[in-house]
Order: C-alpha cells, then sequence, then structure tokens
C-alpha cells in the first residue's frame, strides 16, 4: 500500500483534488439551501466558501495552492459575464422602455455604494488602507481591484471584500426589498446588481429572467460609473 | 454546443484586446457581453446552441465565486485589525445601496410605465 504522505503530496499537486472540492463543497450548500426550503442565510456560496476554508486550514494548505486548482472554475467567470449577454437580448424591450429610469437609479445607487461604504468605515476609524480597499466594494471584482490599485490599496484585499458584498447582498437584498415594499422586478434586479455585482445577479436570475437581465445590465454599468466617480471623489474628498 | 462556446469565448478575447489597447476602465468580459449583445442584435434571434450554453453557464454563476471567495482566508490579519469598520460598512452600504437603487427605480419605473401609452412622452 502506498503511503498516506506521498498520495498527498501527489494529488495536491493537481488541480484535480482542488477542483473537486470546490465542486462538492457548492453541491453540498446547495442541497443545503434546497433542504433548509432557501433559507437567505444559507447562502450557497457562503456555505461553499466556510467549508472549503475550514479543509484547507486543517490540512494546512495555502491560498495559492488551493487556486492553482480552482483557477478552472475561475477562469468562466469571464465566459459568464459575456453570457450574460443572453438574458439582456430576451429582455431588452423592456430594459429599453425604463432607460432613463434605469440609468437615473445606477447613479443614485453607485455614489450610494462609494459615499456609505467609505463614510462608515472612515467614521469608524478604518486605516487609510482598508478604506481605499472598501471604497469599489459593489463593483465586478476585476474592475474593483483595479480601481483599487490606481487608489494605492490593496487589490487582493478589494477582491475579498467584493466577495464578501455579493454575499451579503444576495442573503440580505431580497427580504429587504420586499420589507420596503419593492415588488417590481426591474427594480429588484437593478438593486442586487448594482450593490452585489455578479453574486447578486446569480441570485437574481434564480428567480426571475427579467430581474436578471435588469441585474447583469446592472453590474457593467455600474462598473463603468464606479470607474469614472470614484477617481475623481476620492481626491475631492481625501 | 462547441461553437457556441467559441463564440463566447471570442467575444471575451476581443473584449479585452479592445479595453486594454484603448484604455478602457472596464473588464474585458464586460465588453465581450456588449460585442455578443450586439451581435445578438444584427442577427435578431440567439441561435439555439449559445442559449444552451449561457442558460448553463449563468445557472451555475454562484459556484464560479467560490475560488474568490476562499481567498478570505489570506486576509484574516487584516481583516482583523479593522473588523468593525469593515463589517459595519459592509452591511451598512450594501443595504443602503440596495435600498436607494430599489426605491429611486421603483417610483421611477412606475412613473414611466404610466406614461408609456403617452406619444407626446418620448
Amino acid at each position: 500500500m502506498a503511503d498516506m504522505n506521498e498520495v498527498w503530496v501527489y494529488l495536491s499537486a493537481s488541480p484535480l483534488m482542488f477542483l473537486t472540492l470546490t465542486l462538492a463543497a457548492f453541491q453540498a450548500g446547495t442541497w443545503l439551501y434546497d433542504r433548509s426550503g432557501h433559507k437567505p442565510f444559507l447562502n450557497p456560496v457562503l456555505t461553499a466558501v466556510i467549508l472549503v476554508v475550514g479543509l484547507l486550514t486543517l490540512s494546512n494548505t495555502n491560498y495559492e495552492t488551493y487556486f492553482e486548482g480552482a483557477q478552472f472554475v475561475h477562469f468562466l467567470l469571464g465566459p459568464a459575464t459575456v453570457a450574460l449577454a443572453i438574458p439582456l437580448y430576451r429582455q431588452f424591450d423592456r430594459v429599453r422602455r425604463s432607460a432613463l429610469a434605469l440609468i437615473t437609479s445606477l447613479l443614485c445607487g453607485s455614489l450610494t455604494a462609494i459615499g456609505t461604504a467609505t463614510g462608515l468605515g472612515w467614521l469608524l476609524g478604518a486605516s487609510r488602507e482598508t478604506l481605499m480597499s472598501l471604497a469599489p466594494k459593489s463593483v465586478t471584482a476585476p474592475v474593483a481591484m483595479g480601481i483599487t490599485e490606481q487608489l494605492g490599496g490593496l487589490p487582493s484585499l478589494t477582491a475579498v471584500l467584493v466577495i464578501l458584498t455579493g454575499i451579503l447582498g444576495a442573503i440580505l437584498g431580497p427580504p429587504l426589498l420586499t420589507l420596503i415594499g419593492v415588488k417590481d422586478q426591474r427594480a429588484r434586479g437593478l438593486a442586487l446588481g448594482t450593490a452585489s455585482h455578479g453574486i447578486g445577479t446569480a441570485r437574481a436570475l434564480r428567480t426571475n429572467e427579467l430581474a436578471g437581465a435588469f441585474s447583469g445590465l446592472a453590474m457593467g454599468l455600474n462598473a463603468l460609473a464606479t470607474a469614472i466617480l470614484l477617481p475623481i471623489l476620492w481626491r475631492l474628498f481625501f | 454546443m462547441l461553437s457556441a462556446l467559441t463564440l463566447i469565448l471570442t467575444c471575451q478575447l476581443v473584449g479585452e484586446l479592445v479595453t486594454r489597447f484603448l484604455g478602457l476602465p472596464l473588464p474585458g468580459p464586460v465588453a465581450g457581453m456588449v460585442l455578443l449583445f450586439a451581435l445578438l442584435a444584427i442577427k435578431r434571434n440567439v441561435p439555439r446552441d449559445v442559449g444552451v450554453v449561457a442558460d448553463t453557464l449563468l445557472k451555475n454563476l454562484a459556484l464560479l465565486f467560490v475560488p474568490a471567495g476562499v481567498g478570505v482566508m489570506a486576509h484574516f490579519g487584516l481583516l482583523g485589525q479593522d473588523w468593525l469598520p469593515i463589517s459595519v460598512a459592509l452591511v451598512g452600504s450594501t443595504l443602503a445601496t440596495i435600498a436607494v437603487t430599489g426605491l429611486v427605480m421603483s417610483r421611477l419605473a412606475r412613473a414611466s410605465a404610466a406614461g408609456d401609452g403617452d406619444a407626446n412622452n418620448g
């Protein structure tokens, strides 16, 4: 019989193990979410992240080793973003009819995201580096990381804050929107996409294609708006 | 199936090239989404294969964020240091953004829908 240690060394050097772990953890998360009757706080991404971080910590594996396997899943974010063109195309008539309302609400949302994130962080004494990494937290990860780099923050910290924002939005967003009486699927999708980018869009697509189309569009437009607005606002205030 | 995947990847690649060359503040895939949308608008329908591949990718969109999310373990130190401002800012700002965007849009969309039948409302 082969030495356990040898098997471990072999497996941890190939992408197979961490790729499988990522898929299995997400399956477990989805199973739990479905079993619970879709309890918002049992968000599948959150469960999967907790499971994977737990197992990596227990097995003393660092993030870089894990990512070598998981990068194949991560890569698909690009093609999936391109694929958002399809729900957008299918729903485009309704998008076009509310274009002006959409742009106005998006700008309000984008400014709220930047203003409240930096404002609250500043009030509670976050370091300058943290503030710079926090400012673009509602924007899809690749753009947010670019903006942070430009400001002088930590892009990898931004990536984490972006994902946490996405999970928070997916968990808290739908009940909050229901609570404040926003029933319009266009408004629900737009709010989720503006505040929590792709994870919000994934959540919106789960319930309604119209909400998903508005959410995907909001994600793209908010990336553009924040990339333009944030560096200007930052220079004005800091 | 294969041709649909090739089309999507090509859009992404062209998107990357265009944003890099023009120095646009947009990620390549978002430019790729705009490009694919333009192609569909010219063609005036969604080819069946493309629809199937896109729907499959999007049905599992949440999964694709797991590897980046696990990155949290590389930042426990910094997150621990500034945990209070970070958690209040994340929760507060996410709630505020969702509420503001949702409320403004539902008011404005209702107003514009009411004017839909009015030709002078352009």
